[in-house]
């Protein structure tokens, strides 16, 4: 490459440069504007939310941050925080409960060849594409018959079906656990159960945080179903129990308004998932491509 | 002979584990999809009347919702979501990723966190946040607007709700499919493309010719993800329903149509119709989908 040509060819590349800087700073403001939103709303008062000094995107001179969490104790009898806590039971109990069955089901997929597997198995690809929330309706429907309605477990049971768990653990088990160890582990005279507890499970520790990671996220997510099978406001995950109040909040005249519950609310609730998000960034983005990049 | 019997003995223990291991999954996955599924079909081929109560009239509901102006314009509505989002979205998602990949700087590796931010957000409070932030009384836009002596659209009427919503998922979901796609970029070996480099390609051509066709299985992967995601679309408008009530039907897509058939209604026989016909399209789109995609396709066996 002569000089001139390579000159010219780093002043484009430099011009790359600053425009993909500016390109990721745009959405960087795209993506964290809302959230800093939410954050400002959060010590809001009511009609600091209308009327702030700051306007929409900056704090009031009124902080009413502490307020607001006093308010939302008292208010209705405390029951944000029974929701927040649902949410968080919900999201913990189906999440070990899908992590636990996915990562079960996958190793038995990926090492025992036992008769029906490939059929089995195929069935479970062609489940993927199945939307769970088409199952909604059907599922309140079985569930009002068997008297499953409004309790736990009509929330906690369905979630705890993952396929698409399934079928990273499996890919997972293929890639990463050789035949030879488990092997290994039988010729010592190894169970199969202790082979599979004290061998092949701790191998798939990153594949494992990250069903867990998404199924937690699932539950956490989930809105359809306990909006359908859920009546006892006490039984509701605050993803329920938000819009609730903001369709309250919404009806107008007469019906109270509690603008600054609903973003303060909001706010705390979220605080759990971000920083779970942060600190646990590495096993999402392991285990995400065990599904999608095959060696 | 001895050789035979431990061979059979071998297929045994591979068949009893093999089904023990996988047995949990197998009953939930009958009780809580199989089950709601055939329940599903069954109950829709029944119509309940008042006067004659619950009645066998075979495939007549089926008639009836292909037939429905209000299923099939919700049908149309969330297949035209789909066409729009589903491209915006990953295309932003894949300048994103490429780019996160080209720069291996601290900038690159705080921005890769923050556009991944809103998807620790769940769908309900992403949702709830864009129904202020569109708000006239509440949200910034009327001040922004209005720094440039402009009027602010009203984002929450009829005309400007189909680009709210979908501004509500791009920025819900872009960054998760980022992820995905940049963490495919990362195992790419990259000799494959430092022998281009030193070629002269400039690393436009290197992103563009090289890297994203190594990536397609995730690129394919990602789509079925955010189609399916698409199709069933039903968070997001009814949260937002709350704040638009006139801009957004009860009926708005095929989901909230079924649950309004069974709450609002109290048509259960054809809410299980609504249900089981949508399963069934999206299916129908994702096969097709897959069929076209074949060869790119990581969710083959």
């Amino acid at each position: 490459m002569s000089q001139t040509q390579q000159i010219t060819h780093q002043r484009i590349n430099s011009g790359h440069r600053v425009g993909s800087k500016v390109f990721m700073l745009i959405c960087i403001v795209y993506f964290c504007l809302p959230v800093w939103w939410l954050i400002v709303a959060a010590t809001k008062s009511n009609s600091g939310l209308f009327l702030g000094t700051g306007g929409p995107m900056w704090f009031d001179k009124h902080f009413a941050f502490f307020d607001n969490v006093i308010q939302l104790t008292a208010y209705e009898g405390g029951i944000f925080w029974r929701w927040l806590g649902n949410s968080l039971f919900y999201a913990l109990v189906g999440g070990v409960g899908a992590t636990v069955i996915s990562v079960m089901a996958g190793y038995g997929f990926a090492k025992y060849r036992f008769k029906g597997r490939k059929a089995y198995f195929n069935v479970v690809l062609g489940a993927l594409m199945i939307p769970s929330t088409a199952l909604v309706i059907p599922m309140f429907i079985i569930m009002s018959q068997i008297g499953m309605n409004d309790t736990v477990w009509a929330v906690l049971l369905p979630a705890m079906l993952s396929p698409f768990g399934t079928y990273l653990m499996r890919v997972y088990c293929q890639d990463s656990l050789p035949d030879e160890m488990i092997e290994a582990a039988r010729v010592d005279g190894a169970g199969e159960l202790r082979t599979f507890m004290q061998v092949s499970l701790p191998i798939m520790t990153p594949a494992i945080t990250t069903v867990f990671l998404l199924s937690v996220v699932n539950c956490w997510n989930n809105y359809f179903l306990p909006q359908v099978v859920l009546a006892d406001t006490k039984l509701f995950p605050i993803t329920v129990g938000l819009t609730q109040w903001q369709a309250k909040s919404n009806a107008g005249a007469g019906s109270e308004q509690v603008w600054n519950l609903i973003t303060s609310g909001a706010f705390i609730s979220v605080i759990p998932l971000v920083l779970a998000f942060i600190f646990l960034q590495r096993y999402w983005v392991g285990g995400l491509t065990a599904g999608s990049v095959k060696a | 002979m001895l050789i035979l019997t431990v061979k059979k003995a071998h297929e045994k223990k591979e068949n009893r584990w093999g089904w023990f291991f996988t047995a949990p999954f197998g009953v939930f996955f009958i009780l809580f999809l199989v089950v709601p599924l055939v329940y599903a079909f069954y109950v829709s081929l029944f119509t309940y009347t008042q006067v004659r109560g619950s009645v066998f009239t075979g495939l007549v509901n089926y008639k009836r919702a292909f037939t429905d102006p209000i299923f099939l314009s919700g049908m149309g509505r969330v297949v035209l979501y789909t066409v729009v989002m589903v491209p915006i979205q990953l295309g932003l998602a894949l300048i994103l990723a490429l780019v996160l990949d080209s720069i291996k700087t601290k900038f690159g590796s705080v921005s890769r966190v923050l556009y991944f931010l809103p998807y620790a957000i769940p769908v309900v409070i992403g949702a709830l946040m864009w129904g202020f932030l569109y708000s006239k009384d509440m949200g910034p836009f009327t001040a922004f607007f209005h720094l440039f002596g402009l009027q602010a659209p009203d984002f929450l009427s009829k005309k400007s709700i189909f680009g709210s919503l979908v501004n509500m998922v791009t920025w819900q979901w872009t960054g998760y499919y980022m992820v995905i796609l940049y963490s495919a970029l990362q195992s790419i070996p990259s000799e494959l493309y430092e022998s281009a480099r030193i070629d002269g390609a400039s690393e436009m051509e290197i992103a563009l010719k090289i890297k994203t066709p190594m990536i397609s299985s995730s690129l394919v992967m990602v789509t079925i993800f955010s189609l399916i995601g698409t199709l069933q679309f039903y968070t997001e408008p009814m949260v937002l329903r709350n704040n638009a009530n006139s801009a957004i039907v009860p009926e708005y897509t095929p989901n909230m149509y079924a649950q309004a058939l069974a709450f609002n209604y109290n048509q259960i026989n054809y809410s299980a119709t609504i249900s089981f016909a949508l399963g069934l399209l999206v299916v129908i789109f994702s096969v097709f989908f897959m069929k076209a995609t074949k060869k790119q396709s990581g969710l083959e066996d």
